[in-house]
Order: C-alpha cells, then structure tokens, then sequence
C-alpha cells in the first residue's frame, strides 16, 4: 500500500514541478482577473484542471451566467469523461466503488497520460500518489502566483499572463502538424472564434468557446471520422 | 457570495465529469461519430480559447504576438509543454524590455 504510494508520487514528480509553473501563471491570470488569491487557490484545488479553470475565470469576470459556467465547463472538460471511461477499464480490484469517486477527482491529461502508460493494473494507492504530488503542485504554485502577483514589478506579470495560452499550443500544435483533420479542426474553431470576437459579439465569450469548438469537432467527426486505435 | 456561488458550480460540473464514467462506466462507446467528435473536441476547445485571446493576453499586442511566435515555433519542434509555456512568457517579457 504505501509502496505503491510512494511509487505513484514518485511517478508524479515531472508533473508536480509542471504545474508549478503553470498554475504559477494561473494565479496570476485569477487575481488579474479580479479574484482575490485565496478563492483562486480554492479554484485549483477543487478543479485540478487548467484550461477548464481559465475559462471558468473569463467567466467570473465578465460576469458571465451559471448556466454559462455549466456549460462551458461541460463542453471544456468533457474530454475527461473519455479518460475516465479508458481507465475505468485498467483498474486493479482493490477499486472498490469509494476508491473510484475519490481518485477520479484527479483525472487530467497528464495523470491520464502517466496511468496509461503503466503495465500493471491501477491501485488506488498509486493513483492516489500521483493526485497527491500533482495536487501539491498545482496547488502551490496558484498560491505562489497569486500572491507573487501583487509584489512582482508589472513587466513579469504580464508576461506571464500567457503562460496558459503557451501550455495550449504546446498541446494542440504537435498533433495538427501530424493530422491534417486535427488541424483542420483547430483552424475551423480558431477561425470561429475570431468571428465571434470581432463580428458577432452579441455572443459572450463563454458561449463563443462552445459554439465554435462545438461546430468545429462536429465537423471533423463528419469529414474524417478516426479509426478505431486511435 | 456571488464568486462562491461561480466557484461551487465550476468544481461541481468538473467533478462529476470525471467521477460519473470513472465510477459507473463498464462498456466502450461504439458510435463512429461520437468517437471522433469527443477525439477532436479537446483540440477545437483549446484552439477555439487560445485564438484569438492570446493576443490580449499579455496587456500588449506586440509582446503577446512575440510570445505567441515562440511558443508555436517550440511546440512545432515537440518541445515539453513546460518549455513551451516558459518560452513564451520569456519571449513577450524580452520583447516587453524592448518596447520600455
């Protein structure tokens, strides 16, 4: 048990000091934004989660509806509904129904991706390590950055406002340039969204994120459908 | 109190999310289409906030398009994404020097 712990903190390291700086960056964006340091420390360690929190606090900030926030987050992290379903299917008997709805609270893409990649079936202790380091992480970091926000001279903190933005082309950009449908896809919903931002602007931009990647992925599961192993 | 309410919201939808599949899910998902839709939405919705957002990111056009250039350069060459998120920030900090 608490080998398999230590196995999984361990294996959560390099994600642990990633995002440090990220949610570094995340702070910075929140308390910008608004949002004193502590609900933004709050929101990441409830979240656990970066491009769902960004959005959430675009939200907060242009006093955005509940409705809104829903949907944005269901349209934003659904994604790891698909996760969750793919290691759902990997897990070691010891995941007792207890055991699954506290460690899915710490599906993400990188825990998914450190999880997928290991031989043996999952315990829930060494998922448990990997949340805990990730967590730790993530947590400190939006702490750090949120409080480092206000002493930090004005020329660092704005810089680091596009922290987040750099992490999401770091995540998009590799797969485009390998898959033309997926780069198909983030042409059409970037090209989207620079319509709603600068044409039709009626649409607030929680809704503007949905209704464009929406579009954008129903399109491209019409044209290029993916192959089962994929 | 209205942030509070925001902020019940946001983690609850997140949670439930992940924990509905993870706890309940025994079978794959077998529509074609719907595969493929939930394979290319991570990538549309990431696309659809970074453009054109990021431009704004940074209280500058000029040094948040720096930045922006860095970061695409370095993710086009498969750079861990730490780097890249670094990289950019240190490019429109750089470019911000310039413009003082």
């Amino acid at each position: 048990m608490t080998k398999e712990f230590t196995t999984g903190a361990f294996h959560g390291l390099p994600i642990a000091l990633g995002y440090l700086s990220v949610s570094f960056g995340f702070g910075i964006k929140a308390v910008q934004s608004g949002l004193s340091p502590f609900s933004a420390t709050v929101i990441s360690a409830l979240n656990l989660t970066s491009a769902g929190q960004a959005a959430g606090v675009d939200i907060i900030a242009a006093g955005g509806t509940l409705i809104e926030m829903i949907l944005v987050q269901l349209t934003i992290n659904i994604r790891y509904s698909l996760m969750a379903i793919s290691l759902s299917q990997r897990l070691d008997k010891r995941f007792t129904t207890p055991h699954r709805m506290a460690a899915s609270y710490g599906i993400t893409d990188e825990i998914f991706a450190v999880c997928s990649a290991r031989q043996s079936l999952l315990t829930p202790a060494y998922m448990y390590g990997m949340i805990f380091a990730a967590f730790l992480g993530w947590v400190s970091g939006t702490a750090l950055g949120a409080a480092a926000g206000e002493l930090l001279p004005a020329s660092v903190s704005s810089a680091m406002g596009i922290v987040l933005y750099g992490m999401f082309l770091a995540i998009i950009i590799p797969p485009a340039k390998k898959s033309a449908s997926v780069l198909l896809v983030t042409a059409a919903a970037a090209g989207l969204s620079v319509l709603f931002r600068y044409v039709i602007t009626a649409v607030s931009s929680g809704f503007a994120i949905i209704i464009s990647a929406v579009i954008a992925a129903a399109v491209g599961a019409l044209l290029f459908p993916i192959k089962e192993d994929e | 109190m209205r942030t509070a309410a925001y902020i019940a919201v946001m983690a609850l939808v997140t949670y439930l999310i992940r924990m509905i599949p993870f706890t309940f899910f025994n079978k794959k998902i077998k529509s074609p289409f719907f595969r493929s839709f939930l394979y290319y939405i991570p990538y549309a919705v990431l696309s659809a906030m970074t453009i054109p957002a990021i431009f704004y990111s940074t209280g500058s056009i000029i040094t948040a398009v720096v930045g922006t250039c860095a970061a695409f350069v370095l993710s086009y060459f498969g750079m861990p994404l730490i780097a890249v998120a670094l990289a950019a920030s240190g490019a429109a900090y750089i470019a911000g020097l310039f413009l003082a």
